[in-house]
């Protein structure tokens, strides 16, 4: 039951061959079995899910109308707030804090009926790409659990990979919700800024964070898509407009005509054997598939990632700056005679992290008066011309294709004591955040070289969410023909059994 | 420790002033700058909160359009630009009472620019305008406020423990900020007083705020610096906060001149810092030092979407714009028939708005005027407050002047009603009752009363009917006394003569 798809669940669910509660249980079970060697969940809603599961069945019962994925589980990035569920973003500061409201996504799942099973674990505030910088501990990748599951969103994929889930939701500020796809061999997107709601998500970086959908397959993260995307009032941001039709999108399993552009500069130098091998290959499907295929220049990319490390700590040193000890989360210190500044640095000291803190030192200084115009001024520009490199591409092509990230999963404690080899990881989907358009990675093999997943990205303009899943559905689709079946039947199994 | 002070007289002798002002205005909008929480005065604490005004993690703020509507007005009515397009910035630094330990300000868009207000001061060569000019006004939120308990001061240091209360984070606050003002000399203090009266009047006429300096819905920094007379140079300016009445603007101002002619005199220098204002002593006292300036780092909001008034609608809002207080002064001034002066003393004492209402409400302008100007303002000012918050409304004047003109009252009965409004004795009629201040208009009583100072004073009784009309102020003033003058004098005249044959 578990190892299908979250619209094959919803489906059985709509038409009485399972109930929600049971297949609620049934992931609750796997999470029970094989989360103790993965540990995607850093809190686990076992009454809550339940609770939400048996009000579907109830629901249907009654003869209502049900949503596309009432009663299928979902887990949730501990980025994102739940009413009365803890809420840690990976980080120690926040340990113990129960939320007093929902985000406005998780509003919109438990409208539609999608059954919340718990928080999954992060880098600390998002802040990472191999959810090592968690205060609790790494999440192991389900393909290879010596290996990271990618980050910051390693515990929504890795639940997908592990089948403890068959629907995730993530956040991406640089790279956070592809790059664990693409390691884990499954399906991640991170929708045009402004298409989700940010209402509810702990800011890391403000102008680049937005929640996407996770999940195994094309049509399941289309489905979700449609559910947590559209416009907020409370999220100023949001855009207001109706949500691609993303759903119809990755139906169409057809590309012929479509112009894909393959990015010079996302590629070569610096990129696995393996993953520019399988990367080949899929634009000769996609060839294959009747698209034309064009070569395009985006020469400001090579900015993007020191232009990201001046923006994304700048705002995360202000949004950061309300974990002060005052009103929620940790308090250190407090012995009634120390002033409440003291208890303030204290709190910080022993609440964030070594990567926080180093992103919150080089934000502070990056926004100094004296510095500004320099740094995040300069940032902002280089932001600028990236967008004109998108627009110029776009002027000719549909979709932009590359590799997702540029190596497979790597070893745990490989990278952590080199923060630009980590940085690195994300040189191909940062643009994209600073450019606040949309992207999608989908497996599209396994390296030769290690047997790992493979990642490719597809990057459509703002509010063209719809083509990611178009282009997405299509390559899926050859590739499962391909292969004989979806990547993820390749998956160990996690329990020495057969799944 | 108070510090030195040169004479006034001497401070204008030696030095030139430059006036600031940066005046933070709450609107009474009905909800929060960035969430609809409550924006109601005096609540119980933490009441009026939510996630977003408490800063939440996950939280985001958006925008209330009326206070942007408001901080237009404001704008337009201080001959201010309108931005085409600004945005928010963040303003970083940590303090418990601030949420987010971020404020949400405008920094270097602000909405609203380039405007001035005049104001008019009584000088000695007359009335004098003075121009002040406006360098920004601009949107931000308010904190919320820390109450240090234990303590000896009600300040933070020597406290044994804070508490917090956010209703007031994320109320809407608008900040306006004059150019420097030079060449307002002697009168530095007076054109202070003035441009914040003024202010608070077109304020009030616009609606947007209650303009309260007692609660705070109106606060005001002074800023001042002298530089030696003919020298051109600049001095280092303090910033004096706490200013809460116009009269303490005035004196705030006064007092720094005194004390940085004084230090000046002494071959120091002017430190530049902040400064608090004690209303009872009536100088200041050193605050924050400004030399280690906190670095703010503002950087434009992320979590909001550029504001773009559209130009049309800022002509609409143009066309709203009530008659600026000037005008009406004029228009008055003409109409009521008196002196540049007269109108001076009014604006000083800050009832033209009382007198106007009073009039509204029928009261014959000279009556209402004086009044105000009169009994009312010396009572408000033996309490030290305004003329609005002792106690007597518009309408209870009216009906005070209306009492007099139907003869029910005299002047000196109707001061003894304002006195017993003030005290609390309720509406005019309520004192009336109660004091049983009426007159005695029975001509009968009044012919009794008569009689017997006749025959108590009969040599000045003969005076009058021998045609010495003089010799009647003494029989009038017996009659007045046994009527324990609740008597109309004029009405006992008039009978008086008539008894006696005149």
């Amino acid at each position: 039951m578990i190892t299908q798809n979250a619209s094959e669940m919803a489906a059985a669910v709509a038409s009485g061959e399972v109930t929600s509660e049971a297949l609620t249980q049934a992931h609750l079970s796997r999470i029970a079995e094989v989360d103790v060697k993965v540990h995607a969940f850093l809190h686990i809603d076992t009454e809550g899910a339940l609770a939400q599961a048996r009000a579907v069945d109830a629901a249907r019962a009654k003869g209502e109308k049900l949503s596309p994925l009432a009663g299928v589980p979902l887990a949730l990035k501990d980025v994102m707030v739940q009413k009365g569920v803890p809420t840690t973003c990976g980080s120690k500061i926040l340990e113990g804090w129960r939320p007093p409201y929902d985000a406005t996504v998780v509003s919109k799942l438990k409208n539609a009926g999608v059954v919340i099973l718990g928080k999954t674990n992060m880098d600390e505030f998002a802040m990472g790409s191999s959810t090592e910088n968690s205060a609790y501990g790494p999440t192991h990748n389900p393909w290879d659990l010596t290996r990271i599951p990618g980050g910051s969103g390693g515990g929504s994929s890795a639940s997908l990979a592990a089948f403890e889930a068959p629907l995730a939701l993530g956040t991406a500020t640089g790279g956070s919700i592809r790059q664990p796809a693409a390691v884990t061999g499954t399906v991640g997107v991170k929708p045009t800024y402004g298409g989700v709601s940010r209402y509810g998500l702990v800011a890391f970086s403000s102008s680049l964070d937005q929640a996407g959908p996770c999940a195994r397959t094309v049509l399941d993260a289309a489905l979700l898509h449609e559910i947590i995307g559209g416009h907020d009032t409370y999220d100023s941001t949001s855009i207001d407009a109706p949500v691609p039709a993303v759903v119809a999108a990755a139906k169409m399993r057809d590309v012929k005509g479509m112009r894909i552009g393959v990015v010079r500069e996302l590629g070569g130098e610096g990129y696995q054997a393996g993953v520019l091998q399988r990367f080949n290959e899929s634009v000769e499907v996609l060839r294959g598939l009747g698209a034309e295929i064009i070569e395009v220049s985006c020469p400001h990319f090579e900015y993007a990632l020191p232009a990201y490390y001046l923006i994304a700590p700048s705002e995360c040193s202000s949004n950061l700056a309300r974990f002060d000890a005052m009103r929620f989360g940790l308090r250190v210190g407090d012995d009634r005679a120390r002033s409440a500044e003291e208890v303030m640095n204290l709190t910080r000291e022993a609440g964030f992290g070594p990567e926080v803190k180093r992103r919150i030192i080089l934000g502070t200084y990056a926004l100094s008066s004296g510095y500004y115009d320099a740094y995040y001024g300069s940032a902002q520009k280089v932001r600028t011309l990236i967008i004109n490199d998108f627009n110029a591409a776009f002027a000719q092509v549909d979709v932009l294709i590359s590799p997702t990230s540029p190596t497979t999963a790597f070893k745990i404690g490989e990278k952590a004591d080199d923060p630009l080899a980590m940085y690195l990881n994300d040189i191909a989907t940062i643009p994209v955040n600073l450019a606040g358009n949309c992207a999608m990675s989908i497996p599209c093999g396994l390296a030769p070289e290690d047997g790992l997943p493979v990642g490719l990205q597809i990057i459509a303009p703002a509010m063209a969410d719809d083509r990611l899943y178009r282009v997405g559905g299509a390559l899926e689709a050859a590739f499962n023909e391909e292969w004989g079946g979806p990547l993820m039947n390749k998956a160990p199994s996690l329990t020495g059994g057969v799944r | 420790m108070s510090e030195a002070m040169l004479d006034y007289d001497d401070v204008i002798a030696k030095y030139e002033p430059t006036l600031g002002l940066e005046v933070h205005v709450e609107l009474n909008t009905n909800s929060k700058m960035f969430c609809g929480c409550a924006t109601v005065f005096g609540a119980e604490p933490n009441t009026q909160v939510c996630p977003v005004c408490l800063g939440m993690p996950g939280s985001l703020p958006f925008v209330n359009e009326r206070a942007i509507e408001s901080t237009i007005l404001i704008g337009l009515a201080l001959n201010c630009d309108i931005a085409t397009w600004c945005r928010f910035a963040r303003k970083n630094y940590f303090y418990p009472d601030m949420p987010k330990n971020f404020q949400i300000s405008q920094y270097d868009e602000p909405i609203c620019f380039n405007g001035y207000l005049d104001v008019e001061v009584e000088t000695d060569d007359g009335m004098r305008t003075f121009r002040v000019e406006i360098e920004r006004v601009h949107m931000e939120e308010d904190t919320g406020k820390s109450l240090h308990m234990g303590g000896a001061t009600g300040r933070i240091h020597g406290a044994d423990y804070s508490l917090l209360d956010y209703n007031r984070a994320g109320i809407p606050l608008v900040e306006i900020v004059t150019k420097m003002v030079p060449g307002t000399e002697k009168y530095a203090p007076l054109v202070a007083k003035a441009y914040v009266a003024e202010l608070r009047d077109i304020l009030r006429s616009l609606g947007v705020s209650d303009v309260k300096m007692e609660q705070g819905s109106l606060r005001c920094d002074a800023n001042v610096s002298l530089s030696p007379r003919g020298s051109g140079i600049l001095g280092t300016r303090s910033e004096t906060k706490n200013v809460n009445s116009l009269r303490s603007v005035e004196r705030a101002i006064r007092s720094e001149m005194q004390r940085h002619a004084a230090r000046l005199d002494d071959g120091l220098k002017v430190v530049q810092e902040t400064r608090h204002f004690h209303e009872d002593s009536g100088i200041t006292t050193s605050g924050r030092s400004k030399e280690t300036a906190e670095d703010y780092r503002y950087f434009p909001e992320p979590d909001l979407v550029p504001i773009a008034p559209d130009p049309a609608w800022v002509e609409e809002l143009r066309a709203t714009l009530p008659e600026r207080p000037s005008v009406i002064r004029a228009r008055l001034q003409k109409e009521w028939n008196i002196a540049d002066k007269e109108m001076a003393s009014m604006v000083n004492a800050g009832v033209l708005a009382v007198v106007m209402e009073t009039v509204a409400l029928g009261a014959d302008s000279t009556k209402a005027r004086s009044w105000w100007v009169g009994e009312i303002a010396r009572q408000a000012n033996e309490r030290g407050v305004e003329v609005i918050d002792v106690g007597i409304t518009p309408a209870d004047v009216a009906r005070i002047v209306a009492l007099v003109a139907m003869g029910e009252l005299t002047d000196k009965l109707a001061r003894q009603v304002v006195d017993g409004v003030i005290a609390g004795e309720g509406r005019p009629d309520d004192v009336v009752a109660t004091r049983g201040l009426k007159v005695v208009s029975d001509d009968g009583a009044l012919l009794l009363a008569i009689a017997t100072a006749i025959a108590s004073d009969a040599a000045a009784a003969e005076k009058v009917r021998g045609g010495n009309l003089n010799a009647a102020g003494a029989l009038i003033g017996l009659v007045m006394k046994a009527t324990q003058g609740q008597a109309d004098a004029a009405k006992v005249r008039e009978l008086l003569l008539k008894e006696l044959g005149q």
